[in-house]
C-alpha cells in the first residue's frame, strides 16, 4: 500500500491539511469512528477516471472501464454532473477531493466522507467485506493482465463479458448464513429404517400405528431422494455453484472468482445506499452547521447542501430520503415519539406536541446504523406521520394521456412501491435448482415469478452466457402472462415449451 | 498514480465503432440522434453496452415521488426515473443524456463524432464581410469596456510582487496601470450563402417511421451547412405524382397517397433554382429521399436526364437517401449508381432503419462539398 500512497501525485495542500485536522476532530468528538482516512485532491479528469474504476486506481483491463469514463467525462463536460467527492470501503480508507472545488466544498465533502468512512466501519453489512480490498483490486489486476499475456486478449476479455452478464446472480445474504457448514456423508448403503417405539406385540398397533410408520417412511424416502438432488436446495448464489461445478479451467475460474468476490465487495453499498448517503448528509450537516463553518460560508453551503437533497418529483432522492429519516429519528427518540402509549394516543394536537424529553435520539440513530440495511431501514422507520409530512406519493402510467401521474398519497401504497423497489436491488430472483436435469448434466435455474415477467430477449441472451461457462445445455422456467416456459439453449438453438407453473 | 484507462476507452471506442467485437454490437444503446424538440434543446447519444442479464420486461409500473400535487396530477417526463423507486443513481444506465447546447457546440460535436470535413465553398470570388469581435484586453480603452475582473487580478498580482498584500486585511486597490480593457478584433467571415432544396417522396409507401429518419437526418444536415455558410436557405419539397412545394411543417407531417413521379419534383426543382437562386451566387445543395419505387421507367431515364443536363452541373451535392420501407425498396438508387456513376457532386445512401442515419450523414456530408 505504501507503494501507492507514495506515487499519489499531489498530498493535501497545508491549508486542506489542517482543515482535515480540524473536521476529524470534530467528527470523532460526535462519536464517529472510523478507519484511519486519506484524501487525495485529484483533477476532474483523474477523478474520472478514478470513479470509472469504481474508486480504485488499479483494475484489471476491460471495456467496461472505458465505457463508464467516456459517459462520466461527457457528462462533465456538458455540465450535467460533478463528482465532488469518493471514498473507497478498505482499512485505511481513501477518499478524493476534487482539485478545483471551493474551500467550504471540501469541508462540506471532508466531513460527508467522515460519515461514511463511520457507516462503513460499523454497520453490520460491511462487516465481512473485505477491508484490504485496494490490495485485492490490484491483485485482480496483476492475475488477469497475467492470464491475457498468456492466453490472450481475446480469450480473457469474451470469458469477463460472459461473467459479466451473470455477475448480479449472487446470493446477498449469503455471507451471513452458514449454509453448508458440514455435508454429512451419506452413504448408498444406509438404509431408511423406520425406528418403532419398543412395545409388546399386543400393544404394538397402538402405539405405532401403520399410518404413521408409512407417512414416516415416506418422508425417509423423500429425504434420500433429496440427497441425490444437486444442489440439495435451490441455491441463489449461481456463481458459487457455477465455480464449484461447471467444468472451466483453471484461469477461468479464477476470474469467476474474481469477479464473483468484487460482485460481493460492492453489494453492501447498493444495499445500504439510502442510509449511507443519509448518514454522510446528516453528518456534514451536523458537522458543518454546528462546527465548522465560519460566517463567510454560509451562504455557498446553504447551496450546496440544497444541491445534495433536492427533491425531483418523479424520483427519490437517497441523500435526502435518508437525510430525512435520520433527522426524524433522532427527533422521535429526542421526544420520545415512540412505543405504546404513542402509539395508541389519537388525540392530534397532543400527538403533535408530544415531548417526554427522553433524548434518547443520538443513541438511537447510532444503534440504527448498526444494524440495519436498506429494506429494514424503511420498514422500520417509514412512518406514515412522515410519509405525510414529507409528501410522498406514488405514481403510474396512464396510457390515456400519455403521462406518468400521481396515483396516491396512501402511506401503505408508498412504503410497500419503495420496499418492492429495494427488494432484491430490483431483479428477479434466479436460482440453480438442478444441476442434472432430465439425468443429462444439464443446468437448470428457476426464476421465482413475483408478478413481472422477465425481459426474454435479454434472458435468452444469458442462458447463452450460462452455457458457455456450463458447456451443456442450460434451461431457465419462468412464467409468461401467467403460464409456465421452460427456455432452453442448447449451445446452436433456443427452445421454448410450456409447462405447469 | 498510474491509470490504464487509455486502453479501456480505446478499446471501449472500437466496440462502439464496429471494427472488434462485432457480437456487442446489438447491445450498444446509441438513443436518439434528437431527443426533444424546443429551442436548442438536444439530446446527445452516448453509446453504452449493455450486457444482457436477467431483468424485468415491462418495469413502466410506477415508482415513488416526492412533492406537492393532487392524484392526476402529471409529472413531466424529465422527471421519472427510469426505474421507480430506490434505483436512483444505482445504476450507471442507458440513460440519454440531454443537454443545451448552442447550435455551434452542436456543429462541432458532429464534426468530432462524424468526422466531417469542413465545406469547400465553390467558386474563388468569394465575398467577404467584416465584424468586430470582442475578445481582446487590452491596457488602454473606455471605462464603460473596463474588465472588472482582470482589473483586479492585475492589482492583485501587484500587491503581492510588491509586498503590500496583507492575507489577513484583503484589501485590492487597483491603480492606474492596473487597469485592463475589453478590445475588439476585426474577423473576415465569407459572405456566401447556401441553399438547401428537400425533396421527399410521400407516396402511401412513406411511413411515419420513414418521414422520422428524414426529419433527423435533415436536422442534422441542416445544423452542419449552416455553421459553414453565413446565410442559409431552405426550401421543401414533397411529391408523389405532382410535386408541390411546400412549408417544414407540412413537408414532415403530410400524408400523401398514390403514385410516384420522381421526374416531377426534379423539374420543380430545378424550376426553383433556375428562377431565384443563380448558381453563380449560391451554393446549391439538393437532398432526395424516397423508397425508390418509381412510376416506370420511362420517368427514370427522364429524372437522370434532368440530373445530367440540369441539376448537376449547378449544384455542389444532390443526395439521394433511398429509405427502406414496409413494402420493400425500389429500384431507383440502383438505376442511378448504374447511369450517373461518374459525376462527384452526387452521392447515393442507402438507409434502411434509424442506426443508419450516422452513416448516411456520414456519406452525404463527408466529401466536404
Amino acid at each position: 500500500m505504501s507503494i501507492t500512497v507514495q506515487s499519489r501525485r499531489q498530498s493535501l495542500s497545508p491549508e486542506l491539511a489542517r482543515l482535515n485536522k480540524e473536521i476529524e476532530v470534530y467528527a470523532r468528538d460526535y462519536g464517529l469512528d472510523f478507519y484511519e482516512t486519506f484524501f487525495e485532491v485529484l483533477d476532474f479528469e483523474e477523478m474520472n477516471m478514478v470513479a470509472a474504476y469504481g474508486g480504485f486506481p488499479n483494475r484489471y483491463p476491460h471495456w467496461k472501464f472505458g465505457m463508464e469514463y467516456e459517459r462520466l467525462n461527457k457528462s462533465y463536460a456538458y455540465g450535467l454532473h460533478k463528482i465532488y467527492e469518493m471514498v473507497i470501503n478498505n482499512d485505511p480508507c481513501y477518499a478524493y477531493l476534487l482539485e478545483d472545488n471551493h474551500l467550504v466544498d471540501q469541508k462540506i465533502v471532508m466531513a460527508h466522507v467522515y460519515g461514511h468512512c463511520d457507516f462503513f466501519k460499523n454497520n453490520i453489512w460491511f462487516s465481512k467485506t473485505n477491508r484490504k480490498m485496494m490490495d485485492s483490486m490490484a491483485n485482480h489486476a496483476t492475475k488477469i493482465r497475467k492470464y491475457i499475456d498468456k492466453f490472450g486478449l481475446e480469450a480473457v476479455e469474451d470469458f469477463i463479458d460472459t461473467c459479466l452478464s451473470i455477475e448480479d446472480l449472487i446470493d446477498h445474504h449469503s455471507v451471513f448464513i452458514e449454509r453448508r457448514a458440514k455435508q454429512k456423508e451419506h452413504t448408498d448403503e444406509e438404509k431408511a429404517i423406520v425406528r418403532k417405539i419398543a412395545a409388546s406385540d399386543y400393544m404394538d398397533d397402538f402405539i405405532n400405528p401403520r399410518e404413521f410408520l408409512e407417512h414416516q417412511k415416506q418422508k425417509l424416502e423423500e429425504e434420500r431422494l433429496k440427497r441425490r438432488r444437486f444442489p440439495e436446495d435451490p441455491q441463489k448464489d449461481v456463481l458459487l455453484f457455477l465455480l464449484e461445478n461447471a467444468p472451466l479451467e483453471n484461469w477461468q475460474r479464477d476470474v469467476l472468482w474474481m469477479i464473483r468476490e468484487e460482485a460481493y465487495y460492492f453489494a453492501p453499498q447498493a444495499q445500504t445506499k439510502i442510509m449511507n448517503e443519509g448518514w454522510a448528509t446528516y453528518w456534514h450537516a451536523k458537522i458543518m452547521t454546528e462546527r465548522a463553518l465560519n460566517d463567510a460560508e454560509v451562504i455557498d453551503f446553504a447551496d450546496h447542501h440544497s444541491g445534495t437533497v433536492a427533491a425531483h418529483p418523479g424520483q427519490i432522492n437517497p441523500y435526502r430520503l435518508g437525510f430525512e429519516l435520520w433527522k426524524d429519528i433522532e427527533d422521535r427518540w429526542n421526544k420520545g415519539k415512540f412505543g405504546k402509549d404513542y402509539d395508541e394516543c389519537d388525540n392530534y394536537v397532543s400527538k403533535r406536541e408530544w415531548d417526554l424529553g427522553l433524548g434518547l435520539g443520538r443513541e438511537k440513530i447510532f444503534e440504527t446504523r448498526r444494524v440495519h440495511n436498506d429494506i429494514t431501514f424503511i420498514d422500520a422507520y417509514f412512518t406514515e406521520a412522515f410519509c405525510h409530512e414529507r409528501r410522498f406519493f406514488t405514481y403510474q402510467f396512464n396510457p390515456e394521456r400519455g403521462v406518468y401521474e400521481i396515483a396516491d398519497r396512501n402511506w401503505k401504497s408508498v412504503k410497500q412501491k419503495l420496499l418492492s423497489g429495494l427488494t432484491n436491488f430490483g431483479q428477479p430472483f434466479i436460482y440453480v435448482t438442478d444441476g442434472n436435469f432430465e439425468n443429462r448434466g444439464e443446468l437448470l435455474l428457476d426464476h421465482r415469478h413475483e408478478g413481472i415477467d422477465l425481459r426474454i430477449d435479454y434472458a435468452k441472451d444469458t442462458l447463452k452466457s450460462l452455457f458457455s461457462v456450463w458447456s451443456r445445455p442450460v434451461h431457465l422456467k419462468t412464467m409468461l402472462e401467467g403460464k409456465g416456459r421452460l427456455f432452453s439453449y442448447d449451445g446452436e438453438k433456443h427452445t421454448e415449451r410450456k409447462i405447469d407453473g | 498514480m498510474i491509470l490504464n484507462i487509455e486502453q479501456d476507452y480505446l478499446r471501449f471506442r472500437q466496440i462502439v465503432r464496429g471494427k472488434i467485437k462485432q457480437d456487442l454490437k446489438k447491445y450498444i444503446s446509441q438513443g436518439e440522434l434528437i431527443g426533444k424538440k424546443g429551442k436548442d434543446y438536444v439530446s446527445i447519444p452516448i453509446p453504452q453496452i449493455e450486457m444482457p442479464n436477467f431483468r424485468f420486461g415491462r418495469r413502466n409500473t410506477g415508482g415513488v415521488g416526492q412533492g406537492e400535487g393532487d392524484p392526476g396530477t402529471a409529472l413531466s417526463p424529465g422527471d421519472v426515473g427510469e426505474d421507480g423507486a430506490g434505483q436512483a443513481g444505482n445504476a450507471p444506465g442507458a440513460h440519454i443524456l440531454e443537454v443545451d447546447l448552442t447550435m455551434e457546440e452542436l456543429a462541432q460535436i458532429l464534426a468530432e463524432e462524424l468526422e466531417l470535413p469542413r465545406i469547400q465553398p465553390k467558386g474563388s470570388a468569394r465575398l467577404k464581410t467584416e465584424r468586430d469581435r470582442y475578445s481582446q484586453i487590452s491596457k488602454v480603452g473606455p471605462e464603460s469596456l473596463r474588465h472588472f475582473k482582470r482589473t483586479y487580478k492585475e492589482a492583485l498580482k501587484r500587491q503581492i510582487t510588491a509586498g503590500s498584500y496583507d492575507p489577513a486585511n484583503p484589501h485590492i486597490i487597483p491603480i492606474h496601470e492596473d487597469k485592463r480593457y475589453l478590445s475588439w478584433k476585426t474577423k473576415q467571415r465569407p459572405e456566401s450563402n447556401a441553399l438547401i432544396v428537400y425533396m421527399m417522396d410521400v407516396s402511401g409507401s412513406m411511413g411515419d417511421e420513414q418521414k422520422e429518419i428524414v426529419r433527423i437526418e435533415s436536422f442534422w444536415i441542416d445544423t452542419w451547412i449552416q455553421t459553414n455558410y453565413n446565410g442559409v436557405a431552405t426550401r421543401y419539397i414533397i411529391h408523389d405524382a405532382v410535386a408541390q412545394e411546400v412549408d417544414k411543417e407540412t413537408f414532415f407531417h403530410t400524408r400523401e397517397s398514390g403514385g410516384t413521379v420522381i421526374s416531377s419534383a426534379y423539374e420543380l426543382c430545378h424550376k426553383i433554382i433556375e428562377e431565384e437562386y443563380p448558381e453563380e451566387l449560391w451554393n446549391i445543395y439538393i437532398f432526395h429521399f424516397s423508397d425508390g419505387d418509381n412510376w416506370s421507367g420511362g420517368d427514370t431515364d427522364r429524372c437522370v436526364n434532368i440530373l445530367k443536363s440540369d441539376l448537376l452541373p449547378k449544384v455542389n451535392l444532390f443526395g439521394y437517401g433511398q429509405v427502406e420501407s414496409t413494402y420493400g425498396s425500389g429500384q431507383f438508387i440502383r438505376e442511378l449508381e448504374n447511369n450517373v456513376n461518374d459525376i462527384d457532386n452526387l452521392v447515393l445512401s442507402r438507409i434502411e432503419n434509424k442506426d443508419d442515419i450516422y452513416q448516411s450523414i456520414k456519406d452525404f456530408l463527408g466529401k466536404g462539398k
